[in-house]
């Protein structure tokens, strides 16, 4: 067991990533913030409180999206689905889609399809705390990342918050 | 989590908290049915056959949206236009129908315990969709979930159900699932259409006066007349049935409190159910043909997802 992130610097990717989307999507003009669930949205929710320090807290639009609907594994496990509350046409808008782990690249597939069956964005970018390189099944790459990390397939990666485990880091587990 | 059960053949058998999965499953397919795309590919390896012994409008639709809307291979057999006609057996048809590969089947049938004999010999899993006057689940469960979206929980809701008791499936699903969810139910209707033990038998208050059961009750779920059920005349006219259990806006303003109307249709207008009611602000009728494919998509999810 291994510490990826401690709170500190979590605390100061999630300033990082928030500023870096700021960078790239001034006032956050015509963007939406779409976080995954359910773990993604921890960071979602997050980032955008960090963004609520930095722009007129009215601009932004931000959404959660559930993709167990659109999972390729649905006959070999059974998944409960979340809640879905994406209150805003996505329609011409920027995406940023917000999970917390990008390992195969398979749930960010499901996500892209689930997306765009809510109507057609200009563009779509992804934004992940931790980047398990190496690991992708699918031609699928972050766009801000928080940090990119080599681990093999026995591993796990988890990421602990506050409001859902009581402790907050990122982590390395060896089974 | 996952269902206790392989087959849906009745509420009879299901937890509580098989109950809880299905409904909270179909409040997010209620949200996938208000996207621009009303579709999500879960079930796209999966096929399903609707195979209805018994005439059906509204169910066979609904369970066939629900089906398209998974996207789901979707075989429609009706018993008036094939070989069943032909005096081939129930058993016969639905195997020949599972060697072309059908994963799921969701069966109406006139003979009451129809799917659970089917549900011994065949692999597939199998949905209820009304057998004879013994079970009708899923109609239940969207009753519930029309209910609990209304209310906001079942637990300690008075529910009455009016009407012909002795002859409805849907009845007899509904006071199985009501009660197991925690809410009271009373039966209202003549005493020739209700079963004389049902008290004993299943927990619920029996109620001859209309009004009094209109006067205790949060929801009214109003039954069909269900004349080509009956082989006897159990009252003596149409007319008399809705002077003594017909509800209209008159009668509901003397109660002088809110109400919510159900009705799991085909309404006979002017029997039980006046159209001054039926299209009236308190009948929530429609909101439950809505509901009725998001529960059934959650159904068919559940069933079709398997692990083995």
């Amino acid at each position: 067991m291994k510490t990826i992130l401690s709170k500190e610097q979590l605390a100061l990717t999630i300033k990082r990533l928030a500023n870096q989307i700021l960078e790239n999507h001034p006032q956050l003009q015509n963007t939406v913030i779409i976080g995954l669930q359910p773990r993604g949205i921890f960071l979602s929710d997050r980032i955008v409180q960090e963004l609520q320090k930095l722009v007129d807290p009215s601009a932004i639009q931000y959404g959660k999206l559930d993709i167990t609907f659109y999972r390729d594994d649905v006959r070999k496990s059974l998944h409960i689905a979340s809640n879905t509350n994406i209150p805003f046409s996505i329609e011409n808008k920027k995406v940023i889609l917000v999970d917390d782990v990008l390992y195969t690249g398979r749930t960010i597939r499901a996500a892209l399809d689930a997306l765009l069956d809510y109507g057609r964005p200009s563009k779509v970018a992804l934004c992940v705390l931790v980047d398990r390189r190496f690991s992708r099944e699918l031609p699928i790459q972050p766009d801000y990342l928080g940090k990119a990390i080599d681990t093999i397939f026995s591993q796990r990666v988890t990421v602990l918050w506050n409001e859902n485990d009581e402790n907050e880091q990122v982590m390395l587990l060896d089974n | 989590m996952k269902l206790s059960t392989k087959h849906l053949l009745g509420i009879k058998h299901l937890l509580p908290e098989d109950i809880k999965l299905i409904l909270s499953t179909a409040a997010q397919f209620k949200e996938v049915l208000q996207r621009p795309v009303k579709k999500v590919p879960s079930l796209r390896d999966v096929t399903i056959v609707n195979l209805f012994y018994e005439n059906s409008t509204r169910t066979r639709m609904s369970f066939e949206l629900a089906e398209r809307r998974l996207s789901a291979d979707v075989l429609n057999f009706a018993a008036s236009s094939s070989s069943a006609a032909k005096g081939e057996t129930l058993l016969d048809t639905v195997n020949n129908i599972l060697s072309m590969k059908v994963d799921l089947v969701v069966m109406r049938h006139s003979a009451s315990g129809a799917p659970h004999f089917l549900a011994q010999h065949i692999p597939a899993a199998i949905v209820n969709a009304g057998d004879g006057i013994n079970e009708h689940p899923t109609q239940a469960l969207l009753d519930a979930f029309s209910m609990q979206e209304k209310f906001g929980s079942l637990e300690g809701l008075k529910v009455a159900i009016i009407g012909d008791i002795m002859h409805s499936r849907v009845a007899l699903s509904n006071m199985y699932l009501l009660q197991k969810m925690g809410a009271e139910v009373t039966v209202a209707g003549p005493p020739t259409l209700i079963p004389k033990y049902i008290s004993e038998a299943l927990g619920v208050r029996v109620e001859y006066n209309l009004k009094k059961a209109l006067q205790w009750c949060d929801v009214a779920n109003v039954l069909r007349i269900q004349l080509e059920r009956q082989n006897q005349p159990l009252f003596s006219s149409l007319r008399e049935y809705s002077l003594t259990y017909g509800i209209n806006k008159k009668l509901l303003e003397s109660l002088g409190k809110e109400m919510v109307i159900m009705h799991p249709g085909p309404i006979n207008r002017g029997v039980e159910l006046d159209s001054d009611v039926a299209d009236g602000s308190s009948s929530i009728i429609l909101n439950q043909v809505e509901n009725g494919v998001a529960v059934r998509m959650a159904v068919l999810y559940l069933l079709a997802n398997r692990e083995n």
